[in-house]
């Protein structure tokens, strides 16, 4: 298969960018996107090869910086905004999941960073998501020291809510619900970790603490809010729902109340 | 022996080692705790646990990790769960079985004081996520349920879905939040350790890459612990992520810190296999597959062609045209060896012309038999993720056609030599988790990388860090204009400028995928003497070339993925080097290490405890002398030591 890549060349924060073009030939449908990226990286730093050695002074544009890591979808490092939508035209996947079979031969595909002002470019596709481990830092965990806990079975949970808990807890913190947001909202990542831990017992404890913790440091760091478009529970590589930014908005209303 | 080997296993009853151990060390009164700064690198479950429970305790600890966030450590990607032995299901289970279990499946190549505390602690571990709000899977009534993992008979496995890693580790991650949040700990992020640094013979600090600006940056501290994972990547395709890497360990072994065990690398079973040159990782499929998964390959070579030729579809194979070898081999355990077992009989049956695919390197595992018993619902809930990931590579569909497999590289069981108190033969330097070598032996257990991590980092590390802080309370800060940093930032800083001068013909990639097949070809499932002997000329061969054809695009003060890349292979280029050294020392087959030499008539593993039970601990010393290698006699005082057995 062959592509004409249309991709967002930015040399660092404080430069201008700009889309580069680039052409790539016979890649195999099996091959995954970042694959394609490697290959085409590969041919970047062959064009850099080949001026050094030639000496024409002809510069070559160097790899495409991208983030990756695990290659199995679970660590949510891949962000990439394909023809428009986040993690490309497949669902419930994440860029690094996404196969070139699910493009037409000759296509032109074009590849942008995520775009949120929450989420800084740092160079060509690669963003600053510092902002989501700051809310998390608010408080989003279960205040409890290692040991002197209780015997894991004390408490029993019920199935479902312990289902429902790790539904939420799927998330990988990939961004793509911000990215795809029109308001740059970060309501879907921050109400995935409120609802997980405010459906267990464990979590119970100081839910009202947390939420109100975390709505905060998510306005304070200038995320947008919820327009109910739920385009962010479409993009979701996990699937997933906005209605725990409804059990959000409920136990950050409660919390407020009892203020 | 050298005299730094010493394991500092406490004396009495295995049971009472480690009760016995933590009264006798010494502890550090909360006042002095705030004066002592620790450095932690990797974020992973060694690395987060350690950290947040350090904090915990009052040190102030600094984290290090080359990702944008603590969480993507690569612990994230564990699937299938984490043992302890809770015996919750009342099958008998204890502590005594599961260090029993580990040491078998280790192939008797581990210790057994390390081995049990482990057992020991595994309880606490379960208790600790649970109250962190870990969503393990539950039964109807509330209560935790639990699956079988390989070597084992009972089911000790707890698991969240095929995502106990990422689940586990949002746990420490929130933990570590909570911390940085409280101001015990300062986290680092996009950074890479490049040395270790070492004053009077401790370790004080590290250098650092900072990854978005290619600032060289210094840290100092008390006492440094190492929790980067394990080295996989030597061997290009692996299950690791892309930027798994050895540099951290690699760095603390130039400084003197010893090696153990480095040819002791898991292959796992069932990984979808390789489809092409342009391939730049292997993805896993959890072993929890194996609890309602059968793997076959056909008994007739006819139907063999016909699936190559893609005539005929697996689900057309009549049972009785179907060889289930597991089942067939090893009646006891079945489908559910341990991985390294189950791996050579793949190979086995690939390389007698059994394979599968038009490649020929792939078998069968097949949900047929548990989706008529138990429908496809039930199997749906417990698998439904890796079936989706499955079918999302592969566009097969795993509900109608059993999935393909093969074998491939997962971790590592050799690491950093460590002592009881997890402390390196450096003083002051510490690896805990896979970076080091200690509790698995020739082979791993599936679920219990999870375990040790966690062991590591929440419940020993915590303990025996503070017998040698205990001596620091009155050592003042460390001075990062001390010279020992300077040296080590202008080595690093001398490194990085020769790199990136070399101005040759060939990219990053193209030496790591080399190296990557010889690897593979030599040091991997099956090893023999010429092979290895092969392996070591042609990596020394490699790293010449590398050294003067490498060519790296862009500058060092930028982001510069290359550039981080070639650092790395540097030093997988030395590694793999040694493993193949400790390969070929290392003259029988145990676990994983399979010697062609020295198998039995039925193609087991034939261990020669004679002369091999010991710990191979391998010394840099210094550019003229290289690689030396000392031995750490393993002593079993409570298990009967026997040939491994999963038949009957």
């Amino acid at each position: 298969m062959d592509f004409t890549l249309k991709v967002w060349r930015q040399k660092s924060a404080k430069e201008k960018g700009s889309f580069h073009t680039y052409q790539i030939k016979d890649i195999s449908p099996d091959t995954s996107f970042l694959e394609m990226l490697d290959i085409l990286n590969d041919q970047l730093t062959r064009k850099g090869i080949d001026s050094v050695a030639v000496e024409k002074g002809c510069k070559s544009d160097g790899p495409v910086t991208f983030d990756h890591d695990c290659r199995e979808g679970i660590c949510g490092m891949c962000s990439l905004y394909i023809n428009g939508r986040a993690h490309g035209p497949d669902n419930e996947i994440t860029t690094c999941q996404l196969h070139m079979r699910k493009f037409k031969d000759g296509q032109t595909i074009t590849i942008e960073p995520w775009r949120s002002a929450g989420m800084p470019v740092i160079k060509d596709l690669i963003v600053d998501r510092n902002a989501l481990d700051k809310i998390l830092q608010a408080g989003g965990y279960v205040s409890v020291n290692t040991g002197g806990v209780p015997d894991a079975n004390t408490i029993p949970i019920p199935r479902d809510y312990a289902e429902e808990s790790m539904d939420a807890a799927a998330c990988v913190g990939c961004g793509a619900c911000i990215a795809t947001c029109k308001n740059g909202s970060a309501m879907l990542f921050v109400s995935a970790r409120v609802s997980s831990l405010a459906l267990l017992p464990q979590g119970r404890v100081e839910a009202a603490r947390r939420v109100k913790a975390m709505v905060a440091k998510m306005d304070e760091l200038g995320f947008g809010a919820c327009t109910n478009t739920r385009a962010c529970e479409m993009e979701c590589p996990k699937s997933i729902s906005v209605s725990h930014i409804a059990r959000m908005n409920r136990e950050f209303l409660l919390a407020k109340i009892k203020d | 022996m050298s005299e730094k080997l010493n394991s500092k296993i406490p004396e009495g009853p295995l049971s009472e080692k480690w009760t016995r151990h933590k009264s006798q060390i010494r502890v550090v009164s909360p006042a002095n705790k705030r004066k002592l700064d620790i450095i932690v690198v990797g974020t992973g479950l060694g690395g987060a646990s350690a950290a947040a429970a350090l904090g915990e305790l009052g040190y102030n600890v600094k984290v290090f990790c080359i990702s944008d966030s603590p969480r993507r450590a690569h612990s994230i990607a564990a699937q299938g769960g984490i043992n302890a032995a809770k015996n919750y299901p009342n099958d008998n289970d204890s502590v005594h079985r599961l260090f029993y279990d580990t040491i078998k499946g280790g192939d008797y190549r581990s210790r057994e004081g390390n081995v049990y505390r482990l057992a020991e602690v595994s309880n606490l571990i379960i208790d600790q996520c649970v109250a962190q709000g870990v969503p393990f899977a539950r039964e109807y009534g509330g209560l935790l349920d639990n699956r079988s993992f390989g070597g084992s008979q009972v089911s000790r496995t707890f698991y969240a879905r095929g995502q106990t890693g990422q689940q586990l580790l949002l746990g420490a991650y929130g933990a570590l939040n909570r911390q940085i949040n409280l101001g015990s700990v300062q986290s680092y992020t996009r950074r890479e350790m490049l040395d270790v640094v070492l004053i009077d013979g401790e370790a004080r600090g590290i250098i650092v890459r900072n990854l978005v600006t290619g600032e060289i940056e210094r840290y100092g501290a008390h006492a440094v612990v190492i929790a980067t994972g394990g080295y996989g990547n030597v061997f290009f395709l692996s299950t690791n992520a892309m930027n798994s890497n050895a540099s951290s360990i690699w760095q603390c072994y130039k400084k003197g810190a010893f090696f153990g065990n480095p040819s002791f690398a898991q292959i796992h079973p069932t990984c979808i296999p390789v489809h092409g040159e342009q391939q730049s990782k292997l993805t896993l499929m959890s072993e929890s597959l194996r609890n309602d998964g059968r793997i076959w390959v056909p008994k007739r070579k006819e139907d063999v062609e016909k699936l190559r030729e893609k005539k005929i579809l697996a689900s057309q194979i009549a049972e009785e045209d179907r060889d289930y070898y597991l089942e067939r081999r090893y009646p006891a355990f079945g489908n559910l060896v341990p991985r390294d077992v189950a791996s050579r009989a793949a190979k086995e049956r690939c390389d007698a012309g059994y394979g599968v695919n038009e490649t020929g390197l792939a078998v069968f595992l097949d949900f047929k038999t548990s989706i008529e018993r138990l429908g496809k619902k039930v199997i749906e809930e417990r698998y439904g993720n890796l079936f989706q990931m499955y079918e999302k590579i592969t566009d097969v569909n795993p509900y109608q056609e059993p999935m393909m497999i093969y074998p491939a590289i997962h971790y590592t069981m050799g690491g950093l030599w460590v002592d009881y108190n997890l402390q390196t033969t450096i003083p002051g330097l510490y690896a805990i988790g896979e970076a080091n070598f200690s509790d698995h032996g020739g082979n791993r257990l599936g679920a219990s990388a999870l375990m040790q991590g966690l062991a590591d980092g929440y419940f020993i590390l915590p303990y025996t860090i503070g017998d040698s802080l205990a001596g620091k309370i009155q050592a003042p800060k460390t001075d990062v204009n001390h010279p020992a940093f300077e040296e080590a930032e202008r080595a690093i800083k001398d490194k990085i400028d020769r790199l990136l001068s070399i101005k040759g013909r060939e990219s990053v990639d193209y030496f790591h995928k080399k190296l990557g097949h010889i690897m593979w070809d030599y040091v991997g499932m099956a090893r023999n003497e010429k092979g290895i002997e092969k392996a070591i000329t042609e990596i020394k061969a490699l790293k010449d070339e590398f050294w003067k054809n490498l060519y790296i695009p862009g500058e060092n003060r930028e982001l510069n993925q290359e550039l981080e890349k070639a650092t790395r292979v540097a030093d997988f280029l030395e590694l793999g080097e040694l493993m193949a050294m400790d390969a070929l020392m290392r003259k029988e087959s145990c676990g994983g290490h399979f010697r062609e030499e020295m198998q039995t008539e039925d193609g087991e593993t034939k261990r020669d405890d004679q002369n091999f039970m010991y710990v191979g601990c391998w010394e840099y010393a210094g550019k003229e002398a290289g690689n030396i290698v000392h031995k750490e006699p393993l002593k079993y005082e409570f298990v009967k030591i026997a040939t491994r057995n999963y038949k009957d």
